[in-house]
């Protein structure tokens, strides 16, 4: 009778952690924070996206002390930030003003500004490097260091949007700009019919598959089929905070990197056609998700009776932590429910038995 | 287990606003008992799922004079309340006990002690699914208004058919009680045979779903009743002509066990605690 809910929890808990702690230690080769989050910028872009937490730093010792585990990772920065005083809000950012790295349109050719294809894989052939196994980093790095500091530098442009021309010819519909505060879901339960800032932030720190796996659903036919990225763009912006509360200045505190996308979709219009947008906004360069997100967001704006169309559906269970904490659950001892459950069962069981029973004898 | 506190971290983890907030939103739950309280669940160093609600009750309320009991399935060694202790300690250096009488904050997953408890002591229990009618209807928009309205019909009507199509009541934990007339209200996944423990206590009990983002209370002297028709009373589980294989009570909450090498079956209290003081007398 060993695994009873008896004793041996503590001591078990005790050697459990020590093996993690075997497991961790993996080699006697080091991989130091700041490689992490350098040489594996994609996995801390999307575990900083996940947590909602913009600190590469943070995001590459969490990964380390978890065996880069990207859930675990995540719930280790979200913990951290319970614990930290929330003091002030950033002040709006306008993505105009982001110093671009790469953008691109799949709807015009020649966007003005022109569309920079900047860092991607998508047109690399997927095959294994063996080379890698080998290279060296110092003389890979010096390289590239060299490579880079021959570049001339250009001015910082600004880049306008996309849909602005598209708007400007009245085929998308033009909104007041609505600067009401928005909803921090963070601080407050998530209330239906959400808000769309509570939408989108829902959304911008959902699981990067889970929300991949509903656009996908989307495009498939559970939804408005095949919406067309109007443009996708990556790159800095900077953030800054209120000076103090009465005044009009602000401190800059630094720069984040965001990728933003823009869907369109065609949509009805009384007797006539439009487009409609549905935007994406997350942290780091994590194209897949911020596109996902712009094709949920216009699915949740439109409804309708598929599964992504049902905004209770979708924003409830993307979260990392909350799903996945609760599907670990399941493995707690569930001994008193399960011995309920037992009971109920057997109980109508007997119960039949008896009946059957019964009408047997009647039957003789 | 002697665990220091950590002084990295603030008193109770959470920051002091948060656990205020947590407070205020507890006081709310305690005035409209049975109703449940939104408020704005922190992340914790343990998973969602795991008792995070109970988890920030408790580091709201709890002070160094306090002495913190926590329990799993009636198991106060239990893994996941050795975990929880651990933390509590780790980041308050409060006493812990096992001792249900001694204890002012009990922290519990799915069971109530057997021992009645005093106005001195609070019972935290941990919720995964707070919402009653979640099992007739999955849209939490559509609950609220039911609850608003008291529109309750539905789960009647759920026990009803599971009495045509049964005989009797099929649901095991979690059974649905309504709280001074007004609220329906999930009692957590303790057995039924704990639904009649909430009925005019004197302890003070809260519920927390972390996960969930829920608060609610149900305070001292307040009439909890399980649901159940006139001519089909309400019924806890059965554990007739069974008793406790250490102690021998044969009046307490059962688990089941299976002897792995004989295939024999045999029954020990689920109240690891309680079946102690029995053998102790």
């Amino acid at each position: 009778m060993a695994y009873v809910a008896v004793s041996g929890g503590e001591e078990a808990i005790e050697e459990s952690i020590k093996l993690l702690k075997y497991y961790r230690s993996g080699t006697n080769k080091d991989v130091s924070l700041e490689a992490i989050e350098k040489k594996l910028s994609l996995l801390v872009d999307k575990v900083m996206s996940e947590a909602g937490l913009y600190s590469p730093m943070y995001a590459a010792l969490a990964l380390k002390q978890c065996e880069g585990s990207t859930e675990e990772a995540v719930f280790l920065l979200r913990a951290y930030r319970s614990t930290l005083k929330r003091s002030c809000y950033t002040n709006v950012v306008n993505t105009e003003d982001m110093r671009i790295v790469r953008r691109i349109s799949a709807a015009f050719k020649d966007i003005p500004g022109g569309q920079i294809l900047g860092a991607t894989y998508d047109y690399t052939h997927r095959l294994m490097n063996f080379n890698i196994g080998n290279e060296k980093s110092r003389r890979l790095y010096k390289k590239m260091k060299e490579k880079i500091s021959r570049q001339r530098e250009t001015e910082v442009k600004k880049f306008g949007r996309v849909s602005d021309l598209l708007k400007n010819e009245g085929l998308i519909d033009k909104y007041e700009e609505d600067n009401s505060k928005p909803d921090d879901v963070t601080e407050n339960l998530l209330e239906f019919p959400a808000s769309r800032s509570a939408k989108l932030q829902t959304l911008s720190r959902a699981d990067t598959g889970y929300i991949s796996g509903l656009a996908y659903s989307v495009l498939r036919g559970f939804g408005q089929v095949h919406p067309t990225v109007g443009e996708l763009r990556t790159g800095y912006v900077e953030i800054e905070v209120p000076y103090s509360d009465d005044s009009d200045e602000s401190i800059y505190i630094g720069e984040i990197l965001i990728t933003e996308a823009e869907s369109l979709n065609q949509s009805e219009d009384k007797d006539q056609l439009k487009l409609s947008s549905g935007y994406g906004a997350v942290f780091g360069r994590n194209e897949n998700k911020a596109i996902a997100m712009s094709v949920l967001d216009y699915e949740l704006e439109k409804g309708g009776d598929y599964p992504p169309d049902d905004e209770e559906f979708v924003l409830m269970h993307g979260d990392s932590i909350e799903m996945n904490g609760f599907i670990s659950h399941l493995k707690l001892p569930h001994y008193v429910t399960f011995q309920s459950k037992l009971d109920a069962v057997r109980k109508t069981r007997n119960e039949n038995q008896e009946q059957e029973n019964n009408n047997e004898d009647q039957a003789q | 287990m002697k665990i220091k506190r950590n002084e990295e971290y603030n008193y109770g983890f959470l920051d002091e606003g948060s656990k205020k907030e947590i407070r205020r939103s507890t006081l709310k739950a305690v005035a409209i008992p049975g109703y449940q309280v939104p408020f704005g669940s922190r992340e914790l160093p343990i998973g969602r799922g795991w008792g995070t609600g109970g988890i920030q009750l408790t580091l709201s309320l709890i002070g160094p004079s306090d002495v913190l009991k926590v329990i799993d399935q009636g198991s106060d060694e239990s893994v996941n309340a050795v975990n929880i202790k651990k933390f509590v300690k780790l980041c308050t250096g409060i006493k812990t006990t096992t001792d249900t009488h001694k204890a002012t904050i009990i922290q519990s997953r799915h069971r109530i002690p057997e021992i009645p408890l005093k106005n001195d002591q609070i019972l935290v229990l941990q919720v995964p699914i707070p919402e009653p009618l979640r099992i007739v209807e999955p849209k939490e928009e559509v609950t609220k208004k039911m609850h608003a309205e008291k529109d309750y019909a539905p789960i009647w009507l759920q026990l009803y058919e599971s009495i045509i199509k049964y005989g009797k009541v099929t649901i095991s934990t979690e059974y649905p009680c309504t709280v001074e007339d007004r609220y329906i209200m999930n009692p957590s996944p303790i057995p039924k045979f704990d639904n009649p423990k909430l009925n005019m206590s004197e302890c003070l009990y809260l519920f927390g779903a972390g996960r969930e983002k829920k608060i609610y209370a149900i305070p001292p002297y307040t009439r909890v009743e399980s649901l159940a028709f006139d001519d089909v009373p309400f019924e806890k589980e059965n554990f007739k002509g069974k008793k406790c294989c250490l102690c021998g009570s044969c009046d307490t909450y059962l688990d089941e066990i299976f002897n792995s090498e004989t295939g024999e079956r045999y029954y020990q209290c689920s109240d690891t605690s309680y079946c102690r003081e029995v053998r102790s007398r």
